[in-house]
């Protein structure tokens, strides 16, 4: 798009000022990772001391493994379930498809600690429900099933269930641009529904549904209100064993976890965008030809 | 085909009944329930709400606050951003992102060890100088404010029969300044953390602008800034929306930043929330009909907004 | 995208088995609520060396969000939580602590007699004590020359530079103490005078900050002068910051004593007594009292610790400090228990707590 005239040196400046003020906080949190002492503004040597600290903590290791996994899985879920979702709001009548299409904004619109309180009320009630009826079992029947309480399950479904709305409306937008006499066409020529879908729907909407992956893995990550009440005692995500860690004596284990996070994000997008352009360069080669 | 297809949802129809209606509906339930030992049905926790009229005017301040700065930073950059080359605006983009792949508290709790009395920024002025220019500014202050005191206002007091005064007792001898376990420490961390919501949506609206209206606007003589006020601006308008909503909802109700960075003394909602079922003082039900009332506000303000975006669909999410 | 998809999934999968392989189902476990900074974490490993039993320890910071945490969550989840001994009454009104099988606990018999049988637990059949100690004014001696009373905590001459306690009982209690009635006090304008008090001097701007554990940073860097809290944890901060003193004001204080507890609902109660027995042991308190700087209730631990520094420290233990920790008797004397409070009464302190950061 073209706005105009190129920007100019105030422009310029004002953009950097943004990112010196969007990364300045993130550089002191990394360079103070590498200090000898405990403090975050005094500088007392080199040292790589609070690296080896961090990998012996059980609590911050644990966390990390525990938002990996919940991330991963919750994204490939609701990816999934979103793409189902959105496909058949999209065929569905009008008079169905709008009030499904409020509904499926509720945790978008409702501020976090809202869907983080009525889950864990929800998830609380339905398990003293369920572990009253289980020892009302084991008295009269004799028979038993396992007590549920609130742990990686709970915090799973709870992260599956504010991710599938953002799928569901990144993807609507693909479905929407697409040509209606597509499926028709292709069912014409001989494909089975489950083909059609396959083979003409899937691809049409891929980029929605790559979209749609990276915004919840990104709301996976950054979570830490929705888990704070969904995860229950026992399950920590980093974020809030790093809640827990900011209530006590400060360390700067919490600084070399943060650098850790940083540089694998860093080369993960450095990967991927060599490896685009790389793709690109290729694709334009052929085209050449 | 249509009709099999639109079996697609089912199954999130089921999830969603489960997993977002019942919860809700549960929280409904809860804020229209006596607390025990009392039972029944009740109104009895809506009608303390006004107790917590400072606390809701107090949230919805620092939120409108930290949203208006936010696009007072974020429209700016959008549109110099969308000016730029491409190359130029892929990494920029990239680089807004990032943070957020780190988890919020970690972005949070950098600013900290900043702000504290004995932090980084407090040293960083002490060794420029700043505090005690501070201390300086303060002292002339005072004595400037004693002169006129003496002078001008003792006359028209003497005059006017008031008894006006300027104050003359501020801090000369301060070591730092107080920048953490303020409320200008929550906004700044509001900002902070939500500054990409505000950004991302803009962006992805200015750039999608249709160049041959520009153009137009142009050709038929409009200057530049004639083209932002009548084109640009009010085309980029939904995903100002968008970014304001996404901003607010976060900022009104957060509870981790005004704990980290407001240190507790005046409460914002998501404390008096927070408080009621995992802080310091059991009444899920008194909470619940907090996050009720606060979650019939936001959806109002959310309508009245959309209306007022003369019903553009809705611009993007991210 | 058929990659990034599977990629994504392999990465969870991937994550899965590797903790699928790190532990084992059937592997023992015992689940541990306990407060922030309140144990030698070598004491953790140790143990899990020795019994083969996993341990997962999580921390909370206060009697009351424990408590609220365990309600919120339906009382699942932890085997063995520390509260006080206040806190304790109340869950054992509820019904909700399991009696303990002493065989299982020979330790036990190692604490000392004045912590066996106390009013929280009469007969002694839910708890086995854990640490003891008084409720204080910590100050900063640069900052702070003026004679230390419970006044120092609502004092306008320190706006910005005191540091309030965290939790009602505790908050409400040195104002109680401060005005001159009893902690336990169930009437009901005395409690509002006090709360009334906190919340003028935090209409003042006197409070920095209304912390719990965020004390060991905010006063070890000098950013506060004045705070209430733990003696213990008095002792752990002088460590990093010398200018910090300690003092239970003469109009008397609370003290307190933390004793280990087994939830009714616990699935591990036999992995919950052998860790409770574990950490009575006197080779396990001296190595506690020795980080967390708390008194064991533990006769011979507490008797042996000064001799246990010099061994570790090659220096001896300056006795004062020694007295700060383990409280003389008639430190004790001046020092009031809190008491279950009446249920109205609780509720009371939960409204007004609520109210509090309202201003």
């Amino acid at each position: 798009m073209n706005l105009g005239s190129r920007p100019g040196l105030f422009s310029r400046l004002f953009t950097a000022l943004v990112f010196i003020f969007l990364y300045a906080p993130i550089f002191l949190l990394i360079i103070f990772s590498f200090n000898a002492g405990n403090s975050n503004s005094v500088w007392h040597g080199f040292s790589l001391h609070w690296y080896g600290e961090l990998f012996q903590d059980r609590l911050i290791m644990g966390g990390v493994y525990t938002t990996l996994l919940v991330s991963l899985l919750a994204t490939a879920i609701a990816t999934v379930a979103g793409t189902f979702a959105a496909i058949g709001f999209y065929n569905m009548r009008r008079r169905w498809r709008e009030p499904l299409m409020v509904i499926n904004e509720i945790p978008m619109i409702n501020a976090d600690i809202v869907t983080g309180v009525s889950l864990c009320l929800f998830f609380v009630a339905a398990f003293a429900a369920w572990n009253g009826f289980v020892t009302w079992m084991e008295q009269t029947y004799r028979l038993t099933a396992p007590r549920l309480e609130l742990g990686f399950a709970t915090l799973l479904i709870a992260h599956i269930s504010f991710n599938i709305p953002y799928v569901v409306l990144a993807i609507m937008p693909k479905l929407r641009q697409m040509d209606k006499n597509l499926i028709d066409a292709a069912q014409d020529l001989g494909c089975t529904w489950m083909q059609a879908f396959w083979k003409v729907v899937v691809p049409e909407i891929k980029p929605g549904i790559v979209n749609g992956m990276l915004i919840a893995f990104t709301m996976s990550v950054d979570d830490f209100v929705i888990s704070y009440f969904t995860a229950g005692p026992k399950t920590s995500t980093l974020a809030m064993v790093i809640y827990s860690m900011t209530k006590k004596r400060v360390t700067p284990k919490i600084n070399a976890v943060s650098t850790l996070l940083f540089g694998a994000v860093l080369l993960l997008l450095i990967v991927v965008n060599v490896r685009q352009a790389r793709q690109e360069k290729a694709a334009a080669k052929v085209r050449r030809r | 085909m249509r009709n099999k297809l639109s079996w697609f949802s089912a199954p999130y129809v089921v999830w969603m009944a489960l997993f977002t209606v019942a919860p809700v509906i549960l929280v409904v339930i809860y804020a229209f329930t006596a607390v025990p030992p009392a039972e029944g049905f009740t109104l009895d926790n809506f009608l303390r709400m006004k107790e917590f009229a400072v606390v809701f005017a107090r949230s919805f301040r620092l939120a409108l606050i930290a949203t208006f700065i936010c696009l007072l930073i974020g429209y700016p950059l959008s549109y110099f951003l969308a000016k730029e080359g491409p190359s130029f605006q892929k990494i920029a983009m990239v680089l807004i992102m990032l943070p957020m792949w780190m988890n919020f508290l970690l972005r949070t709790y950098a600013w900290m060890s900043i702000l504290e009395n004995n932090g980084f920024l407090n040293r960083m002025f002490a060794a420029l100088g700043i505090i005690d220019l501070g201390n300086l500014i303060n002292g002339g202050l005072n004595s400037l404010c004693a002169s006129l005191n003496e002078g001008v206002l003792a006359w028209l007091n003497a005059r006017l029969g008031t008894a006006l005064l300027l104050s003359t007792d501020r801090a000369t001898d301060m070591t730092y300044f107080r920048m953490l376990y303020t409320q200008g420490a929550v906004v700044l961390g509001m900002v902070y953390n939500y500054l990409p919501f505000m950004i991302l949506p803009i962006y992805s609206v200015i750039i999608k602008l249709d160049n041959s209206l520009l153009e137009a606007a142009r050709d038929l003589g409009a200057s530049s800034a004639r083209v932002f006020r009548k084109v640009i601006f009010p085309l980029s308008l939904p995903g100002v929306l968008s970014g304001v909503t996404m901003v607010f909802v976060p900022s009104v109700s957060t509870f981790a930043i005004s704990k980290m960075l407001g240190g507790g003394t005046k409460l914002l909602l998501g404390d008096l929330i927070e408080l009621q079922f995992l802080g310091g003082a059991y009444n899920p039900y008194l909470g619940s009909a907090i996050s009720l009332v606060m979650m019939v506000i936001v959806v109002v303000c959310m309508y009245v907004m959309n209306r007022f975006g003369e019903g553009e669909e809705q611009a993007v999410v991210l | 995208m058929k990659k990034l998809f599977a990629l994504t999934l392999a990465l969870a999968v991937m994550v899965g088995l590797l903790a699928g392989c790190a532990m084992d189902d059937d592997k023992r476990e015992v689940n541990i609520c306990s407060w922030g900074e309140y144990i030698d974490e070598s004491l953790i490993t140790q143990f899990e060396e020795e019994t083969g039993i996993k341990v997962n320890y999580q921390t909370t910071d206060s009697n009351e969000t424990l408590y609220n945490l365990l309600e919120t969550t339906g009382w699942g989840g932890f085997d063995v939580i520390v509260p006080s001994d206040y806190m304790i009454s109340q869950l054992i009104e509820e019904d909700r602590l399991a009696e303990l099988n002493y065989d299982n606990i020979p330790n036990f018999e190692k604490i000392d007699d004045r912590f066996k049988n106390l009013p929280y637990d009469p007969e002694n059949k839910y708890t086995v004590p854990y640490t003891w100690g008084t409720l204080g004014i910590i100050y900063n001696t640069q900052r702070v020359t003026e004679p230390v009373t419970w006044d120092l905590m609502f004092d306008a001459e320190h706006a910005g530079d005191v540091l309030m306690i965290r939790n009602s009982r505790d908050a409400f209690g040195l104002a109680l103490m401060s005005l001159g009635y009893s902690v336990n006090t169930t009437d009901e304008e005395e409690i509002r005078q006090a709360y009334e008090k906190v919340a003028q001097a935090n209409r003042d701007g006197v409070y920095q900050a209304f912390v719990m554990d965020e004390v060991f940073q905010l006063m070890e860097s000098g950013s506060a002068a004045v705070a209430t809290y733990y003696a213990g944890d008095y002792l752990s901060m002088l460590e990093s910051n010398p200018d910090l003193a300690y003092v239970v004001p003469e109009e008397g204080s609370n003290w307190f004593v933390d004793a280990m507890c087994v939830l009714k609902n616990a699935k591990n109660k036999t992995e919950a007594e052998e860790w409770i027995n574990f950490l009575c042991s006197t080779e396990a308190s001296l190595a506690n009292m020795d980080y967390i700087w708390y008194a064991s209730p533990n006769t011979e631990a507490l008797e042996k610790y000064p001799e246990y520094y010099e061994e570790t420290y090659g220096e001896p233990l300056d006795m004062e400090l020694y007295e700060i920790m383990a409280a003389p008797q008639e430190v004790l004397d001046r020092c009031e228990a809190y008491l279950v409070l009446p249920a109205d009464i609780r509720a009371l302190y939960n409204d007004l707590w609520t109210q509090m950061g309202i201003n």
